[in-house]
Order: structure tokens, then C-alpha cells, then sequence
């Protein structure tokens, strides 16, 4: 079994990769997908964690980041699909007025 | 037993296991393609393929070679890495799944138990659900990275239909597992010793049988290929083996649902043991095979038999009909089992 | 047993690397479910089989095929590179690379030399039992929360705001 440092070596590159992608890409689907990478992260420490206390609350954590991810991205997603719609690009710096 | 040679034969046993499985589950396939030619042929007062073989017996290796030797088309304008990544996702995932289906009891050769499975999981049911969730991008990037119409089309129904159908297809499937309280398909086939599931969950049965149709993207629902309107659907712009391999994966598929509906509901391997040593451990394999039969033939005969629906009847069946009873099969049930635990 | 572990993660790494390179936003969403199976596969090897499944069927069957369709939908292609300032560049990624390098510098020190406990029961069995003994309210919660995202999703989509 893999020591405790090693994973959570996963997982702090894991998210440290997620945030760089949210920092340097326009795209906001490329940016919502980087915001599920470190969601991921995030679970893989608990999950880790979990195993290495024994105790098995980590992994429930876990169970209720993904339905919160669900959630997220049913409503992320329309609001994706409704900027489009209005403005007809998806690139993140062109988004920038609060006016129509 | 307990030597150094242990694990290489452990392996080798594994090794064969997979071998035989995948070549009769490549078997099966191919000749499930002739059977739905032969059957729909007769239903339409035809007679099928004749030429090739005695009865066309023979035409699925026919087809087979013709297939590999086509010319392999590639459109211009297609994503070239997905276009060729997809047909081997459909592939694969139809074929995962048959890795934890448990086909019969167990033999011993040798001194060594054999399971009739290749592997047993304890979320057994729920790694064949996510297997086939997955199946769901095979069809999609391929219906996105032909970069043409009618491919699209046929990717994004196909994409709205499967993730509509998993719902009531899993939970179909969970008031099976409330009344065997476990996710191991072999447990829930022991459950069925005395009694199928078909008798206890009635409803389930067809809530589950509609939702695999619609799934595995056949008639009444197969709107993703529709041919009248859509072309070929999402295989449109896709020729020689890799088409193949979208229509194996698609009959795969139909063998999955098929061994799944035996497993929950039809009591799997059960059936009337009797013979000699070897007999008995090769009869309950002959009686899965012969109820999963009886599975591939219903699916060819409904699609002889039913026309296809359009396009927003199949939305709002899932949604309005399917997935609330599904809903109310799960409650039902779960009333009962805590009912009868207290 | 072991190997595995760096297998997959380092195939996790990877495919996360080519989360943020690609230009492309389909192939960006194609590693990103590369890196979710792996990471099931990882799970898997800590014993969590019950959260490897859920992994593969939530996130990657349903949460990605959600993300495919809306890229699909959209028609997103490449996306155009921006034109950052020389100070991003030349300041912000050096600023980056060490601001994460010392978190993980730190938590690899705190935590070297820690092995997990030997054996622990994570089947659907024992998880849904703690899900449903003392996390039954925030269990109860998230049906709300799921249900609230319906509604918004619904009204989001249909509406022309």
C-alpha cells in the first residue's frame, strides 16, 4: 500500500494542475473542467486520508462532493448555455459587462 | 498445492478463462446478427440469407471478411484522433462487462475450484452500470468528430436518450437489491434459489426491459440510427472494420442486457440438475445460455414486430412514464422489505 | 499491488497536464475522464470499491457526458490563445510553480513515513450505513440541493434572460 505522503503528492499536483488551468485558459467549459479536477483533488485526499485513520467518514465527504459536483454542473452548464445564447462566444474575457 | 507454481497456474487459469469467454461471446455475437436476419426475414415472409452455408449458415463469416477487407474511408474535415479513438470505445466498453458475469456454479479440475466467471466483485451489478455508462461516448465523439449532420444529430439523440434511460434502467434494478441486500451478482442469483425475481418484481421486470431497449439504441427505440431520417445515424460517415465495430459493440450490448435480465430476474443459472459429476456442473451453463436466448430472440422479435417512435414520445416516456414507476417500484418494495425485517 | 498505484497516478498526472494544454475544448474533457477513471482505478487500490464505481458512474458517465453534450451543442472549437501580459508570463508561473511546490514540499514532510491501517470494510454495506446513522440530515439536504439545481437548470435553459 502506497504511503500516506505519496497520495496526498497526488493530489496536491492534481490541484495545483487544476488551478493552474483555471488561471490560463478563456474557455469557460475548459475552466469549469478545471474546477472538477480539483474537486477530484480534493476527494483523492480524503479518500487517503479515509484509509490511512480508518475511519470511514472520509469517504462520506467524498460521496457528497460528487453530488454536489452533480448539482453544480446541471446548473453550471445552463449557465454556460445561456451566455452563449446571449453573447454568442465562450471565451472569458469578452464576458466582461454586466449589461447586455 | 501451496508450491512455487501456484500463482503461474492461478493465472493460467484466468488466462484461459478469458479466452474461452471472449471467443464465445464473439461467437454468439456474430451469429446473433444471422439469427436477427434470419428471424426478421421470416417474420417479413422472406427467407434471409441462403447463399452462403446450408441456411446462410456461413454468413457471418462472410460478413465478417468482407467487412476487413472494404476500403477504410476517412472523410475529409473529420477530428481525426476521435474519429478513430470511437468505434474502439464502443467496442471495448460492450465487451467489459462480460468480465464479472457469472455464467454457472463452479467445476473442479485437478484440484482447483473454477468459477464460471472471470472475475467476482462485490459491486458487481454497479461496475456493469458504469461499464455501459461509459458506452454512451463511443456513440457520441463519433457522431461529434465525423464533422457532418446527420452523424451530430444521431450523437446528441443518442447521447439524451442513453443518460435519460440509465435512470430507470439503475433504478429498475434496486428493488432487486433491496430484497437480496447485496450487489454481488452471484449472491443475488443464489437468492433466486426457491423463487425468481420475476415473481416478486413483476413491474421491475418490464420497467427494466423497456429501459434496456431503449439503452442498447434498438427498435422501438433505436431514434439515434434512425434510418429514414438521419441516414445511418451515427455511423454514417463510417466504413469497413470500424464500422464493424460499432455494430459488434451494439449486439454486445444486447447480450449484456440480456445476461443481466437472467442474473436479476430469471434466477440465472438455475434450472433441473441431474447426470453425472460432469453433466451437473455443465447443465446450469446450458440453462443460462438457453434463457439469455430466450432474451436475444424477444429483442429480434420486437423489432420485426414494432414501429419506431418519434422523437419527443421517446423523451417523455422515459420522463413521464418509466422513471416515475421506476420511482414507485423503489418505494413499494423498500415499504415491504422493511415491513417484513420488523 | 504497489506499482499500480504509481501507474495510474502517474497516467492521472498526465492526462490532468493535458486538461490544461489542450487547446481543444473536447479533447480537454476526453483526459479529463482519463483522469477520473484513473483516479476510480487508485480508489479501488485504497479499498474504497464502493467510491470507485460511483466515481465511474456519476462523474465520469454522467457529470463528463453532460459536459460532452454541451460542447457538442455549442460547437466549441480551438479556443484563441489570449494575449497575456509579459508579467503573467514571466512572473505568475514562477509565483505558481513555487506557491504549490512548497504545499506539497510541506505536506510530504508532515506526512512521510505514514502507512495506512491494514484492512477496513468500504462495501456498500458499511458506507450506507454510516450515510444513513449520522449523516442522515445532510443526506436529506443534498436531495434538496438536487432538487433546487432541477429547478434552476430547468428555468435556466428555458428561459430567453
Amino acid at each position: 500500500m502506497a504511503p500516506l505522503n505519496h497520495i496526498l503528492a497526488l493530489s496536491v499536483i492534481l490541484f495545483g494542475l487544476g488551478a493552474a488551468g483555471f488561471v490560463i485558459r478563456r474557455n469557460i467549459i475548459t475552466i469549469f473542467m478545471c474546477i472538477e479536477l480539483m474537486l477530484n483533488a480534493v476527494n483523492l485526499a480524503f479518500v487517503g486520508f479515509s484509509r490511512y485513520l480508518g475511519d470511514l467518514s472520509g469517504q462520506i465527504f467524498v460521496f457528497f462532493v460528487i453530488v454536489v459536483a452533480a448539482a453544480e454542473a446541471a446548473v453550471g452548464l445552463a449557465i454556460i448555455i445561456a451566455v452563449e445564447r446571449n453573447r454568442q462566444t465562450l471565451a472569458i474575457d469578452e464576458i466582461d459587462s454586466m449589461k447586455m | 498445492m501451496g508450491t512455487s507454481s501456484e500463482p503461474l497456474i492461478l493465472t493460467a487459469i484466468i488466462l484461459a478463462k478469458v479466452a474461452v469467454v471472449l471467443l464465445v461471446f464473439l461467437t454468439s455475437v456474430a451469429y446473433a446478427v444471422w439469427l436477427e436476419r434470419k428471424v426478421v426475414a421470416h417474420i417479413q415472409s422472406r427467407w434471409g440469407p441462403y447463399l452462403v452455408g446450408p441456411h446462410g449458415l456461413l454468413q457471418p463469416v462472410a460478413d465478417g471478411l468482407k467487412f476487413l477487407f472494404k476500403e477504410d474511408i476517412e472523410p475529409r474535415e473529420v477530428d481525426r484522433l476521435i474519429y478513430y479513438l470511437a468505434p474502439f470505445v464502443a467496442f471495448t466498453m460492450a465487451f467489459a462487462s462480460i468480465a464479472v458475469i457469472p455464467f454457472g456454479e463452479s467445476i473442479t479440475i485437478l484440484g482447483h475450484k473454477i468459477n464460471f466467471e472471470i472475475t467476482s466483485l462485490n459491486v458487481g451489478l454497479l461496475f456493469i452500470l458504469a461499464v455501459t455508462s461509459l458506452g454512451v461516448y463511443g456513440i457520441a465523439l463519433a457522431g461529434w468528430s465525423s464533422n457532418s449532420k446527420f452523424p451530430l444529430f444521431g450523437g446528441l439523440r443518442s447521447s439524451a436518450q442513453m443518460i435519460s434511460y440509465e435512470l430507470s434502467l439503475g433504478l429498475a434494478l434496486v428493488g432487486v437489491v433491496l430484497i437480496s441486500g447485496s450487489l454481488n451478482l452471484r449472491e443475488i442469483v443464489d437468492q433466486q434459489q426457491g423463487l425468481w425475481n420475476i415473481v416478486r418484481q413483476p413491474l421491475g421486470f418490464l420497467l427494466y426491459i423497456s429501459a434496456a431497449i431503449a439503452e442498447t439504441n434498438r427498435t422501438p427505440f433505436d431514434l439515434p440510427e434512425a434510418e429514414s431520417e438521419l441516414v445511418g445515424g451515427f455511423h454514417t460517415e463510417y466504413s469497413s472494420y470500424k464500422f464493424a465495430m460499432f455494430f459488434i459493440a451494439e449486439y454486445a450490448n444486447i447480450f449484456t442486457v440480456s445476461c443481466l435480465a437472467t442474473l436479476m430476474f430469471f434466477g440465472g443459472w438455475h434450472g433441473p440438475v441431474f447426470g453425472p459429476h460432469l453433466l451437473r456442473a455443465f447443465l446450469p451453463v446450458l440453462w443460462f445460455g438457453l434463457k439469455v436466448f430466450c432474451f436475444v430472440f424477444a429483442y429480434i422479435w420486437i423489432r420485426g414486430t414494432l414501429p419506431r417512435f418519434r422523437y419527443d414520445q421517446l423523451m417523455s416516456f422515459g420522463w413521464k412514464f418509466l422513471l416515475p414507476l421506476a420511482l414507485a417500484n423503489v418505494l413499494i418494495t423498500s415499504f415491504v422489505v422493511a415491513w417484513r425485517a420488523s | 499491488m504497489l506499482p499500480l498505484f504509481y501507474i495510474f497516478g502517474a497516467v492521472a498526472i498526465l492526462a490532468a497536464l493535458s486538461v490544461v494544454l489542450q487547446q481543444t475544448p473536447v479533447y480537454s474533457a476526453l483526459s479529463l475522464i482519463v483522469v477520473l477513471c484513473s483516479l476510480a482505478v487508485v480508489y479501488l487500490l485504497l479499498g474504497a470499491e464502493f467510491l470507485a464505481v460511483i466515481q465511474v458512474i456519476v462523474y465520469a458517465g454522467a457529470i463528463m457526458v453532460l459536459f460532452v453534450l454541451v460542447i457538442m451543442l455549442l460547437n466549441a472549437r480551438r479556443e484563441t490563445p489570449a494575449d497575456r501580459s509579459r508579467m503573467a508570463r514571466w512572473l505568475g508561473f514562477p509565483l505558481l510553480i513555487a506557491f504549490f511546490g512548497q504545499i506539497l514540499f510541506a505536506t510530504w514532510r508532515h506526512f512521510s513515513g505514514l502507512h495506512a491501517t491494514p484492512q477496513m470494510a468500504a462495501g456498500p454495506k458499511s458506507i450506507g450505513e454510516l450515510l444513513f446513522r449520522n449523516y442522515a440530515l445532510p443526506f436529506e439536504l443534498t436531495s434538496v440541493l438536487i432538487l433546487v439545481a432541477i429547478l434552476g437548470a430547468v428555468i435556466l435553459a428555458k428561459k430567453q434572460v
